[in-house]
């Protein structure tokens, strides 16, 4: 019945009667695909695959650039990740494993990579990928005058720092071409995040030849030339982005998507309905508000998974009233419920945190704070005395402004934290909703703002990548965090070889942030997306990498074939 | 006329550049810069980057730069999307928009007269009354509700059209088109209607109807060509308006057009898009209102403008 | 200049006619009470004005502070929430009247603004005329080229969010109809015969101004404000839709209706009654302006 309303709502006013029975929107139908098999080699027989090996994946925004030096966010960052190939790459479950580079030498200090290239390797072009396009391209990323906006992520290599502040010219970064397929690195100190960051489309080589004859538009279809197991096929701009198979690619004969399209989609909504159409396999996001409705009618399809970054607010320590008021700070801490805002406000199964690095590393072992085993009732207790202790009461409330960027989950949260004060504390909250570019600059100049949303996906898969946002120097420190004792805790971890002792020492630096109070978290990411059951070959994985090389899709079941082998392909996958 | 025209042409030109001024000065206003982003550039990057794109001259140089590439005809390197000039977005962009708004027009046009026109010759009765309310339905719900519900209509519960996406296609086009005329329909057959009954209340009409001729041949070869004045002057900037797309319908539908660069490439800060379909926009409004006066002038005989004072 | 005059709707079907005394305006509102339309409309709005100014007070609930056990609660009564709640657990009838009186206050305030604007500039060039009529007509020209949205926009992004600049804003875009309409009306005005006898039996200027041209441009006024006001409550809404529009926990009936598009199908309460009120608001006001205009006409007496 309640689905009748909005066609009511359109009808109204030329007459609609609520009264008609007919359900309105049919229950979405799925195709429904015959069961997997797959051959001695772990590859699905060709009996199962569809004709068409075609798919179509949401994917956000349109990408500002594929340079992949130059690029930065996620939409574009999963084209990069199907256009190009680092040194390494990852299986469909998220492991680092050989990429451009066959197998790699590490020194025994941990400070020299020698990578020995993939004899197969070649550029779409046919030419074979060398250590020098390594070298070179390395040198362009962290070039001050590329203007990379993820230079940082090289900052490990010998000499990198140098070169950004503009000291070294980039010829001199710590790596070489032993010979044509052999690329060694030098780094600064042992980073044992080391490979993973080889994944990053800042590492990936880019064509010399190509850059150096096009320039601005080395990127544009036709021009670009890639080693990845696609190749730019056409790009129209805010409408589609195809890539079509590198019949070049090291390891073309496993690749069986013949196309992939990446639409941009920026609303939720619209992708949702698109989906629904049949015009997705694969969705970048679900709408918000939906996962009742998703579970109940598209489960098969919907896909959650915990994602490395954590949903975050920050204090301003650098003015009142958060300035040396430890107290306060901890008071809202400790007033907010997390099960309340996971589970009826943003309620994608998101987990509710009391730690600002997310779980589920295999090289660390997160803090447990005290007031992550109290109860709710205890914490917000201990909130009130708290806030009590820094000098607020009932009679003298504070007022406080909470400051977030325009978005439909940010506005919910916000409002619901500003609520939870108010009945726990009793604190005004004035909510100041922030266009985002005016809402990063507020943040990193540190005048206006008192709390304020902040948040942050892993750039790569170590705890340092989120402890480092806290190092006093650090661009984006908006909290303005000064605590030399934590700056010293952090070149120690960088310089510490024995995997023991750096695991202690990050989470040494953790507990400083969160006993200081500079954050206040509230859940770890999860992303959720639609995906036709057709669609086969990728996994969850934490990263959230999904690479078009690995996935095929296969045939819908037709008419009379089999129910239970379903069942058994089930199995196969997970 | 022609020496009209050219006059006309020529006035253009102060007001182009004022509009221009005005707009350059205006974004630079808002804070934030077009390469802020969550992750933080190191300042020796975002220094290089200014420099790359003249933003660390003073404003006036970058005025000057930046009028001086105008007159080439160059509109300049998008700041946002970096593999693209302002020129390839808009020449991507703006077939689109044209596309889409030109169906809208049309459509709005005839059946915004019609529906007008019927309602004025039937002025105050039922039929009046049901038209009039029916065309306001088109502007009081917002086109965010609207999009959403014809799709919902439509695409999922009956299946016959596409849920969005591009194509110049029949199928693709058809509910963004009727979500964009549908506010004009409305407005259009307010206007007709309005005029149509002063009109049949003017002596000439009167006059014709006492020659005995028939109903049918006034309304249609008297009554509505001077009925029709106040709607083209609506249509002068309405298309322009139209034509260069729509933030919403291209949201809503995933539409590839030109309207969305004007909301993104401000909040973008994207200086050099923002400015290039402003100064579309500016241009096809002065051309607009220029044809309008050409068509005044061709429809109402009683206007004259080679004197150069008109009066309407 | 006057070749670019402005030949809006308003200006066409509203010919300023001599007048007299002030039985014109007698005679329309008799013509307005005819028109059963717009007394309906004018009823409806009524009745919607007073909702949204006392029915927050007959509501136990609070527009900001969420029931955690009933969020997104379809309409009833045995939890009291009549119009159900949002996503939040906050009372949408609360809400919607609350998001009434800040649409109606943005509506008229902007419409205010832009008035005071669009009147001074376009009387004070009309009537002065010449080489200062000139110039200002060009800046209302260049400024009339500007993409109006993008204009907004930026207005939002540079002031801040405050409610108050919404309404500025807004207006102080919109004035630019207002001043073309009432300029041209000012130039016709002022060579009439009555004006010129005027002068000519030794009136100043203030008083022909007072006397003469004040009264005439009132019927245009009033017709333009009428139908202003659902075109800024529109602009509101649509501000709403990208984002920006009144901040939290405040609220407006576009940024309801826009998060109950979001949730049109797992919640359409949630749609329904903001965009009711919406819709059927801006039905009164366009009714009613239609109304007032057909009544100021006198070409269209019967």
């Amino acid at each position: 019945m309640s689905r009748l309303w909005p066609l009511c709502l359109m009808l109204l006013l030329v007459g609609c009667s609520e009264q008609s029975e007919q359900p309105v929107e049919p229950p979405p139908s799925l195709a429904d695909p015959v069961a997997v098999e797959l051959d001695a080699d772990g590859r699905p027989v060709p009996d199962i695959l569809a004709e068409s090996q075609v798919i179509h994946r949401g994917n956000g925004e349109e990408p500002q650039t594929l340079d992949p030096h130059l690029a930065e966010g996620v939409p574009s960052t999963n084209i990069l990740r199907d256009l190009f190939e680092g040194l390494t790459t990852t299986t469909p479950d998220g492991h680092i494993v050989p990429g451009a580079a066959q197998h790699w030498d590490i020194s025994r200090d941990g400070l020299t990579y020698t990578f020995f290239l993939d004899p197969e390797g070649r550029w779409s072009n046919g030419e074979p990928v060398t250590a020098e396009d390594f070298v070179w391209s390395w040198q362009r990323a962290v070039d001050p005058s590329t203007g990379a906006s993820y230079g940082r992520m090289l900052s490990p290599v010998a000499n990198a720092e140098a070169i950004f502040a503009g000291e070294l010219p980039p010829e001199e970064l710590g790596v070489t071409a032993l010979n044509d397929s052999t690329f060694q690195v030098d780094l600064n100190h042992p980073s044992p995040y080391f490979l993973g960051l080889l994944t990053h489309p800042t590492t990936y080589p880019v064509y010399r030849e190509a850059v150096e004859a096009y320039g601005d538009s080395h990127v544009r279809p036709g021009n670009l030339v890639s080693n990845g197991a696609y190749t730019l096929e056409e790009w129209r701009v805010r409408s589609s982005i195809t890539l079509v198979k590198n019949r070049a690619y090291r390891a073309a004969d496993d690749v069986i998507v013949e196309r992939v399209v990446f639409y941009p989609l920026e609303d939720e909504n619209t992708e949702f309905n698109r989906f629904r159409a049949g015009d997705l396999h694969w969705t970048y996001q679900v709408p918000s508000n939906r996962f009742q409705w998703l579970r109940e009618n598209l489960d098969e399809a919907l896909m959650v998974t915990p994602w490395f970054g954590t949903y975050f607010f920050s204090f301003n320590l650098t003015r009142p009233p958060f300035k040396d008021n430890l107290a306060l700070r901890q008071a809202l801490n400790l007033a907010v419920d997390r099960e309340i805002l996971t589970e009826r406000v943003s309620r994608f199964g998101e987990i509710p945190t009391f730690n600002l690095v997310p779980p589920g590393l295999p090289e660390y072992e997160p803090p447990v704070t005290d007031w992550a085993d109290m109860t709710q009732k205890e914490r917000e207790d201990e909130a009130r005395r708290l806030y009590r202790e820094a000098g607020y009461s009932e009679e003298k409330p504070l007022a406080v402004e909470l400051r977030y960027n325009a978005s439909e989950n940010h506005r919910k949260i916000a409002v619901a934290i500003a609520a939870m004060w108010k009945q726990v504390l009793g604190v005004r909250t004035r909510l100041i909703n922030e266009e985002f570019r005016v809402f990063l600059q507020n943040r990193a100049q540190r005048r206006v703002t008192e709390v304020f949303r902040s948040g942050w996906i892993g750039d790569y898969q170590d705890a340092f990548t989120f402890l480092e946002l806290f190092h006093s120097e650090h661009g984006r420190n908006d909290a303005g965090y000064d605590n030399p004792r934590f700056d010293r805790l952090l070149e120690r971890i960088a310089a510490e070889r024995v995997p023991a002792s750096r695991r202690n020492l990050m989470a040494e630096a953790e507990r400083m942030i969160l006993a200081d109070q500079v954050i206040l978290p509230v859940y770890n990411y999860v992303t959720k997306r639609l995906i036709d059951p057709r669609l086969k070959g990728w996994k969850e994985n934490v990263m959230d990498h999904h690479l078009t090389r690995y996935m095929y899709l296969v045939r819908a079941r037709e008419a009379g074939e089999e129910e239970d082998a379903a069942e058994e392909a089930e199995g196969e996958e997970s | 006329m022609l020496k009209y025209s050219l006059r006309r042409l020529a006035s253009a030109i102060p007001t182009l550049f004022l509009l221009i001024t005005f707009a350059f000065f205006l974004i630079r206003i808002a804070p934030g810069g077009p390469f802020d982003s969550e992750r933080a550039l190191p300042p020796e990057i975002e220094a290089n980057l200014a420099a790359k794109y003249h933003l660390d001259e003073p404003l006036v140089f970058q005025y000057g730069r930046y009028l001086w590439q105008i007159v080439r005809g160059d509109l300049g390197p998008s700041f946002h999307y970096r593999d693209w000039s302002v020129n390839d977005l808009i020449a991507q962009g703006a077939p689109v928009s044209f596309a889409l708004g030109v169906a809208a027009l049309l459509l709005a046009l005839v059946i915004g007269v019609i529906t007008g026109a019927w309602a004025a010759l039937r002025q105050n009765k039922p039929v009046d009354y049901t038209v009039m309310s029916i065309a306001m339905v088109g502007i009081s719900i917002p086109n965010f509700v609207m999009a959403p519900l014809l799709i919902l209509l439509f695409a999922i519960v009956l299946g016959w059209l596409p849920a969005g996406g591009w194509a110049f296609s029949f199928d693709r086009m058809i509910l963004p088109v009727i979500t964009l005329a549908l506010p004009m329909i409305a407005y259009i057959a307010r206007i007709t209607r309005g005029s149509m009954i002063e009109v049949l209340h003017s002596s000439y009409i009167r006059t014709v109807r006492a020659k005995g001729m028939p109903e049918k041949e006034v309304i249609l070869r008297h009554a509505l060509k001077p009925a029709l004045l106040p709607v083209i002057s609506y249509l002068g900037p309405a298309a322009a308006a139209i034509l260069t797309g729509s933030v919403v319908v291209e949201r809503i539908f995933t539409i590839p057009g030109i309207g969305s660069y004007f909301v993104q490439g401000a909040l973008n800060r994207d200086y050099t898009l923002v400015m290039g379909v402003v100064i579309l926009y500016g241009v096809l409004i002065i051309l607009f209102n220029f044809m309008v006066d050409l068509l005044y002038a061709w429809l109402d005989p009683r206007i004259r403008y080679d004197d150069g004072e008109a009066e309407t | 200049m006057s070749d670019e005059a402005t030949r809006d709707a308003f200006e066409q079907a509203l010919d300023t006619r001599e007048v007299r005394g002030r039985s014109l305006y007698v005679d329309a509102w008799h013509r307005l009470l005819k028109n059963k339309a717009a007394v309906a409309a004018l009823i409806v709005l009524v009745v919607i004005v007073a909702l949204v100014s006392f029915g927050p007070m007959l509501s136990g609930w609070d527009h900001e502070i969420p029931d955690w056990d009933h969020y997104s609660s379809p309409p009833s009564l045995e939890n009291d929430h009549i119009f159900g709640t949002d996503a939040l657990g906050r009372d949408l009838f609360v809400r919607t009247m609350i998001g009434g009186r800040i649409s109606l206050l943005v509506g008229l305030v902007a419409t205010l603004v832009s008035l005071l604007i669009g009147v001074t500039w376009g009387a004070f060039a009309g009537y002065v005329g010449g080489r200062a009529d000139n110039v200002m007509m060009r800046i209302v020209d260049a400024v009339y080229a500007m993409p109006f949205m993008f204009f907004v926009i930026l207005l939002m992004v540079v002031f801040g969010r405050n409610i108050f600049l919404i309404f500025v804003a807004i207006g102080a875009i919109n004035w630019l109809d207002m001043a073309r309409i009432v300029r041209g009306q000012t130039l016709s005005l002022k060579n009439k015969d009555f004006v010129e006898a005027a002068r000519a039996s030794g009136a100043t200027e203030w008083q022909v101004i007072r006397r003469h041209i004040v009264p005439n441009l009132l019927g245009v006024v009033i017709v333009y404000v009428t139908l202003t006001i659902p075109q800024v409550i529109l602009v509101e809404s649509f501000l709403s839709f990208l984002g920006l529009g009144v901040q939290e926990p405040l609220t407006s009936w576009g940024a309801l209706v826009n998060e109950g598009a979001q949730e049109m199908e797992t919640a359409p309460w949630s749609l329904l009654y903001p965009a009711t009120f919406l819709a059927v608001t801006l039905f009164a006001f366009n009714f009613i302006g239609d109304g007032l205009r057909d009544a100021l006409d006198p070409k269209d007496r019967q």
